[in-house]
This record gives structure tokens, sequence and C-alpha cells, in this order.
């Protein structure tokens, strides 16, 4: 059997060697409590804490007061929603959103709406893109936070951070952005962007899992949140709960290479995504790109391979690791929710898959996989009915099939 | 996840291709927006399936599905095939839960083409 091929990198990163190597000692030696101040043990420790904290704001344009860390973008996400609304809530009641964010954002929202908050959940166009004047008309007097993703998981399509942070400063309204799949890859700069809020997630840039960060404007306007997690009044209160402290360091160290390698390692995964789409676009017909042609991120790739069901495109790759878009891959049976918002029908929904490239990807694996996926999609072709019916020419719309 | 039979018939599925004549019946059940579409065919000769083709838009297990129905159905008469159920093909293929519904989809097919058939032959 050959080397299994690890092209999800959307879904997590391996730790980098060099991130491993600077948080071992801190599992040992230096186990310190961040919190003890008065010995030794505490002090290193928090040295550890402060580094990584200087390191994750760097990255990101902030200053190291500005970072909260949390166990992962999920909870920072869940952090920044309920933390403002529970704060806000006097100012108004009313958040705006999008359909294509990831359930951590969109599942704190429909919560919201359970505690009588407001929620828009604004639509996106068939690339996956908000339309600003549609933002803009959106915001109300009682409009409190918006809440848009820099780039999104499944599609990798980015969103005008910089464009929407003027708009939201413009209001006067919070912006917070999950920016999980981008920071560490594209330069994000909370800044130039004019973010209030941002989630930060360790794993999808070669870190370890468990552990993210929130970062958390102080000045113009100054952000206040209503903890979520009670106990200790670490993180300025924001956050209890002991620091994890090789974590941290792992965290701090992804940040630190990603801000060192970043350009040109985009570079080179998105030559590679490239060649990868053009190998198919070349030897197979039918093959769909799913998101934006060039406002998307530089290592991740979304097509549906027409009349061929992502599912079974996944049993035959036995050995690849990707994603796919499919229902049948889903505890839910429901084809990705993100397909539908961009208006791709269910048909091709169900025949996405996702490529997603990083730092590890060799040109080697990568033509090994695009042969691997070419041979099966012609091979599972030769078996699908629609497959013929599209060749001989029928609209397979026209046809009235029996749902079921 | 995938049973050894339905990987068996994934791999090196029987029967794929289609049939042309007036004494062959189709069946075409499924949608392709519901992630699955099967097409089975039966060629008849005096009441009895002498061959059967298929050819499947799908997940593994449909696709198994339908291979596994066109290896069944010939050479029974009509009115044998269409008395296969689908949890005879569930059981055989130990499909989960979740995958019912395509052997569901193999049930229906067989009963489309013989439907077709008998139509088509009346």
């Amino acid at each position: 059997m050959s080397k299994p091929i690890y092209l999800d990198y959307a879904a997590t990163t391996p730790v980098d060697p060099r991130v491993l190597e600077a948080m071992l000692p801190y599992f040992t030696e230096r186990f310190g409590n961040a919190a003890s101040r008065n010995h030794l043990f505490g002090w290193k420790a928090e040295e550890a804490v402060d580094q990584a904290r200087q390191e994750v704001a760097a990255l990101i344009g902030a200053q190291a007061k500005e970072i909260v860390f949390t166990s992962g973008a999920t909870e920072s996400d869940n952090l920044a929603l309920l933390g403002v609304a529970e704060m806000y809530q006097e100012q108004g009641k009313h958040i705006i959103t999008c359909v294509t964010e990831h359930k951590a954002v969109l599942d704190t929202a429909h919560y919201l709406e359970t505690k009588g908050f407001e929620v828009t959940f604004l639509p996106v166009d068939k690339a996956g893109r908000i339309d600003l004047t549609q933002l803009e008309a959106t915001i109300r007097e009682d409009t409190i936070l918006i809440s848009l993703m820099a780039a999104n998981n499944e599609i990798g399509t980015l969103h005008p951070i910089k464009e929407i942070g003027a708009i939201a400063k413009k209001h006067g309204v919070l912006f917070h952005s999950d920016a999980t799949q981008a920071v560490g890859k594209i330069p994000v700069d909370v800044q130039e962007m004019g973010v209030d809020l941002l989630s930060i997630s360790a794993h999808k840039m070669y870190g370890p899992k468990g552990v993210g960060a929130l970062y958390v404007r102080r000045r113009k306007p100054r952000v206040r949140l209503a903890p979520q997690i009670h106990g200790g009044g670490h993180e300025r209160g924001m956050r209890s709960g002991t620091l994890a402290v090789p974590q941290l360091v792992g965290l701090g160290a992804a940040c630190r290479i990603a801000g060192e390698e970043m350009a040109a390692e985009a570079i080179r995964v998105r030559a590679l995504r490239d060649r990868l789409h053009k190998k198919f676009t070349t030897a197979l017909d039918f093959v769909h790109l799913n998101g934006h042609e060039e406002l998307r991120l530089p290592g991740l790739v979304n097509l549906s391979f027409a009349f061929v069901e992502g599912e079974s495109l996944m049993m035959g790759l036995e050995n690849i690791a990707v994603s796919s878009g499919s229902a049948c891959t889903s505890a839910s049976l429901e084809p990705s929710y993100v397909l539908r918002a961009l208006g791709v029908g269910d048909e091709l929904a169900h025949c996405s898959i996702r490529f997603s490239l990083g730092r590890f990807t060799t040109e080697e694996e990568l033509d090994r996989a695009a042969e691997k996926v070419i041979a099966t999609v012609t091979r599972l072709r030769e078996m699908s009915p629609l497959y013929d019916m599209a060749k001989e020419g029928i609209d397979l719309k026209s046809i009235q099939w029996a749902a079921h | 996840m995938y049973s050894d039979k339905v990987i068996d018939h994934y791999n090196a599925p029987r029967n794929v291709g289609k049939l042309d004549g007036e004494d062959v019946g189709t069946g075409i059940v499924g949608a392709p927006e519901c992630g699955d579409v099967m097409k089975l065919q039966v060629k008849v000769e005096e009441g009895r399936i002498v061959d059967a083709k298929f050819k499947t838009f799908g997940c593994g297990s449909a696709i198994a599905s339908s291979s596994l129905a066109t290896e069944w159905i010939k050479g029974k008469t009509l009115d044998e095939a269409a008395q296969i159920t689908n949890s005879d093909i569930a059981e055989e293929l130990n499909l989960p839960p979740v995958k019912i519904h395509c052997s569901v989809l193999a049930e229906d097919a067989i009963k489309a083409a013989v439907k077709d058939y008998k139509e088509r032959n009346q």
C-alpha cells in the first residue's frame, strides 16, 4: 500500500516539529502554573505565556494585552458573540452574520435568538461573498455586532474584511471575524482591517489542538466582554482557567513561524493547488469550482466532479485524505449548507470534494493524488447513468425525478 | 465503515452497462438532488430474466446494492425478482442503518424495471 496522502489541511494540520520542540520542556521541567506569582516555577511559565502572547499579537498586528487565550476557535467565537451580546444588550439586541459562517458562529447566533436577540443572516453570491451594500443597509439603531469570517472553511472564499471593518466603524457597530482559516495563511492585520474581535485556532496553522485565542480590541473602541467561564479571573477576567502553558507555547511558536514563512509558503501552496486544479480540468469534463476564482485561500480548492457522488469518490481514494460536501459523508444526510448557500444545486453539492494543501504537501504527492482522483472519477462516471445522459445532451433538470 | 461485501462490489461491480431491445425493461429511480440515481435493466425471455445491467450514481452502498440486485435477479422469473426486498439486500451487504435507503432504492429499481417490461410487452 502506498503512503497515505493528506490533503485535508483545512480540517487540521500536523504540529510542526519546531512547534513541538518548543512545547516539550513545558510539560516536564517547566511545568509551573503561570498564575503562581510567588515562585520560580510560576515565573518561568508566565514568561513563556507572555512570549506566546507577543508572538500571537505580532502576527495579527495587535498588542499583547489584547490577546485572550482560549481552548480554540469555537470557544473564541462563543466568547465573542455571547460576551458582546451579554455586555451590550442594553444598547441593542441585533446581530448581523452570514449563512456560510462556521457552525461555531451560526449555532451560537441561533442560541442567542432563543435568548431574545435578533440575528440577520446575510446571503452570499455564487462565489460565497456578501454584498457590502446589503450589509450596510442591514445595520440598524440596535445593531451591536457584525460577525463575518475572514475565510470560509469549505470553499476558501475570502470576505472583504477591511471594507466590512470600515462599515462597522462608520456605524459604531463592533466587528468580530472568525479568522480560523485565514491566520497564518494570508496576512491579517487587525488595525488595517478594523477588526474589534478576531478568533484564532492553533491547530489550523501547525500548532496543537485544544488551544486558540480571541483578539479583543483595547483602544478605539475598548471592547468589553461578559465572561462565559468564571473562576479565578485569568485573562483579564474574560476567560478564567489555568493557562495551558505548553499549548500556548505551541500556539506562539506556530504564529512566529507563520509570520516568517507565510509569504513564501502561500506562493508555493497556491502553485501546487493550481497545478492540481489544472490537472483535473485537463483530464476531465464537467468539473466545477465551488467558491471564488481569485479571492480564495491559497491552499484550498473545492471542486464538484459532476455525476460522481462524493462519498463513492472518496471510497475510491483510499489513502488520500480529503473532505466532501456530500450528504452521505455527514451525519445529517444533508449536503453542505455552505454549497447550498452559494446556489450550487444539491446534485452538484453531492459531488463536491475539498482539497486543502499545506506546508508539508509535496509535488510528488499531489501528482499521485491527481492521478488517482482522475482514474476514480473516470471509472465511476463509466457507471453513472447521469454521465451517460449528460453526454447524450439530455438536460438532467428537464427530467421529472422521483425525489426520495 | 464498509463491509467487505460492499467494498468488493464497489471495486468490482457486476453487470455495469446497458441493454437495448424490445425484450428489455428499464427502471430509473432516485434523484440527482438526493445524491443517488439507479438505472437497472432486465432482458427477458419467456418470462425469465436472462440478463441484467445497471448504472448507478450514488455512494458505495448504492453501487453495491444495485450490483448485487443485478446478480440476484439473473435467472429469476419476473415475479420472483419482484419479491426481492430491501431487507434481503441490506442484510447480505451488512448495510448500516444510515444506508438502508440504498437497499430500498435497489428494490425499487428492480420493481420499476419489471413493471416497465410488463407495460411494454402486454
